[in-house]
C-alpha cells in the first residue's frame, strides 16, 4: 500500500510490474492513468500547473486508501499524484488496485480516483490564450463522490 | 496560529502563510474567517464568499463549527481540484 506524492513523471508499466512480481494471489489489477487535456472548458489549455497543500495530501490519500483497504479485499493499492508544471499529454495521476478478483479492483480504483478528487488537496492553474486561470472545482466530481457514500 | 492560503486565495490575499494573535473570542472556523476578513481589504476580499472558502484545521477537512485554538495550523483554500 503506497501513496507518492511527486514532481517527476511515473512508468505505468514499471509500477504495474512492482506490484505484482512474484504475488501469484493477485488475480487481477484495475489501473486509471489521469492525463493533461489540451482543451478545457472551451478553452485551449498550453499548459496545467498543480499546487497542493504537502503533509495534508499525503495524509488524505492515506487515509482514502485505507478506506478502501477496509471496504475490498485489496492485496495492494498504489496512488501517484504529480503537483508543479505539467503539458497537455503529461501524465498527472496513477491509481492501481489490485486483489484477487476483479470487481473488488474496478470498484476499489474508481472508489479512490473519485474520492481524491473531492478529498485530497489540490489546485490546479490553466494556461489558457486568455491568461491562466483557476479550474473550478465541479459538482458532477462531488456526485461521483457523493455515490461511494456508506448507508447510515 | 498558523494560516496557510492556497489557489486564488493565496495570490489573492498575496502571501501564502501568516502567524496570527487569536482574539479570545475567536473560537470556532467561522469566527476565525470573519475575524481574517478584517485583516485588510485584499482579505475581506478573498473571504467574501465562504462558499468558495473550505478550511483544514491540522490537516483534516473541518466544517465551520469545528473549534480552532492558538496552537492549531488552519488552511483555508478554495474547493479542491486533483485528479
Amino acid at each position: 500500500m503506497t501513496v507518492k506524492v511527486q514532481c517527476e513523471d511515473f512508468d505505468v508499466g514499471a509500477e504495474l510490474a512492482a506490484m505484482t512480481r512474484g504475488r501469484t494471489s493477485i488475480g487481477g489489477v484495475t489501473l486509471f492513468v489521469g492525463l493533461v487535456r489540451d482543451m478545457a472548458s472551451g478553452a485551449a489549455v498550453s499548459a496545467m500547473t498543480l499546487e497542493h497543500y504537502p503533509g495534508m495530501t499525503e495524509r488524505q490519500l492515506e487515509a482514502i486508501e485505507a478506506e478502501a483497504r477496509a471496504r475490498w479485499p485489496l492485496d495492494d493499492a498504489l496512488i501517484i499524484h504529480r503537483y508543479g508544471r505539467l503539458e497537455p499529454g503529461d501524465q498527472i495521476v496513477l491509481v492501481a488496485t489490485a486483489s484477487a478478483h476483479r470487481e473488488a479492483a474496478f470498484e476499489s480504483c474508481h472508489f479512490l480516483i473519485d474520492w481524491l478528487k473531492t478529498k485530497a488537496p489540490f489546485w490546479k492553474l490553466e494556461a489558457t490564450p486568455e491568461g491562466e486561470r483557476w479550474v473550478e472545482a465541479k459538482e458532477s466530481d462531488d456526485s461521483a463522490a457523493a455515490r461511494w457514500a456508506k448507508d447510515a | 496560529m498558523k494560516v496557510l492560503y492556497f489557489a486564488w486565495l493565496r495570490t489573492k490575499i498575496g502571501v501564502a502563510t501568516e502567524t496570527v494573535d487569536l482574539p479570545a473570542e475567536v473560537k470556532d472556523v467561522g469566527a476565525l474567517v470573519e475575524w481574517l476578513k478584517t485583516r485588510s481589504p485584499k482579505h475581506a476580499e478573498a473571504l467574501a464568499n465562504s462558499k468558495v472558502v473550505k478550511v483544514a484545521v491540522n490537516q483534516e477537512h473541518v466544517p465551520y463549527d469545528h473549534p480552532v485554538s492558538t496552537g492549531d495550523e488552519v488552511a483555508l483554500f478554495p474547493p479542491v481540484t486533483g485528479g
